[in-house]
């Protein structure tokens, strides 16, 4: 889930090497870091417990709030009125400062998330977004080009349906519910939330039922 | 409770100025007019909080829709596409009548 440069640079691949811009970054971190331990702001216990809080997100949480919003009509209007209420009813802690917002996929409404500003993204379910999403090329051609965006993601929407690109400048952090899609009746909770891939919970895929088992074509990086 | 100035459907423009420091609205609707989507509630201001400040008053905090072909020249898609932007209320002025 780390993101494919790490997978590169893990499989030994040459052409992928740590940049000493990447190395300047991590050194800045750790030096703010010893100062705000040093003069008592924070603990190193506190950035543990940060770290691990962040860790214990994952899409899966936000996959199981589709499944459940797909085969329980009160669920789903809890899950767009009240997200983090929706999220607790399922056990997944939301709780914090920022709002949660869940907008719905339709056939007239394809949304899509970005944070131009920086990189907001619904961390407290989600856990820490992938590296494209935070990318400059991302963020700017996310709201200037979506269509041509989600096209080299593999994601072609119809003429007909309305793309909404909701980026999230401040305080509210979103969700997209997509569409359940056709052919799933026959299947379980837990099955349809293996449909739903984090990439469908920001509006950059959509869940295909048939596509289960094929192999997923790797997005475009941007540097 | 925070009373908000603007109701869903309302267009606004978003100020036209240059200010520095953590700032939330994004360059590219600046200047620009939209509608109100929703009220979202009301926040701490982050360009105070930002600088260690209390963030207070809240700021009345609402989503915004913009025509996409409003806001970029050229832009490729339906004219129905349209982009939100979360911005408080002390970015956001009445839109002229006149102004669509």
């Amino acid at each position: 889930m780390s993101g494919t440069h790490h997978d590169l640079e893990e499989h030994g691949h040459n052409g992928v090497k740590p940049s000493a811009e990447a190395w300047r970054y991590a050194a800045r971190i750790r030096a703010i870091e010893a100062l705000l331990v040093e003069k008592g702001v924070l603990t190193k216990e506190d950035v543990r417990r940060q770290i691990e809080y962040m860790e214990s997100r994952s899409p899966a949480s936000g996959a199981r709030l589709v499944a459940r919003a797909w085969v329980d009509p009160g669920f789903k209007a809890l899950l767009l009125s009240d997200t983090k209420a929706a999220a607790l009813e399922l056990g997944i802690d939301a709780s914090g400062p920022v709002e949660f917002v869940t907008v719905e996929n339709t056939p007239e409404v394809h949304n899509l998330i970005v944070c131009t500003l920086c990189s907001c993204y619904p961390r407290a379910i989600l856990g820490r977004p992938p590296d494209w999403y935070k990318s400059f090329g991302y963020r700017s051609r996310a709201v200037s080009e979506p269509r041509a965006v989600m096209r080299e993601f593999g994601l072609e929407i119809s003429k007909d349906t309305k793309v909404a690109v909701h980026d999230s400048s401040a305080d509210v952090r979103y969700l997209v519910l997509p569409m359940r899609p056709p052919g799933t009746e026959g299947i379980d909770e837990e099955q349809l939330a293996d449909l739903v891939t984090r990439d469908c919970l920001i509006g950059m895929s959509v869940p295909r039922f048939e596509d289960v088992r094929a192999s997923v074509p790797s997005p475009p990086i941007w540097s | 409770m925070t009373t908000a100035k603007f109701e869903p459907g309302e267009r606004v423009r978003v100020r036209a100025v240059r200010q520095p420091g953590h700032v939330r609205t994004p360059n590219y609707v600046r200047g620009q007019t939209g509608r109100i989507e929703r009220f979202l509630g009301a926040f701490k201001n982050p360009e105070s909080l930002a600088y260690g400040g209390s963030g207070l008053p809240e700021k009345p905090l609402y989503k915004v829709g913009f025509r996409q072909t409003d806001l970029w020249d050229g832009y490729a898609g339906r004219t129905q596409d349209t982009l939100y932007v979360d911005l408080y209320e002390h970015w956001l002025e009445p839109a002229r009548k006149e102004a669509r």
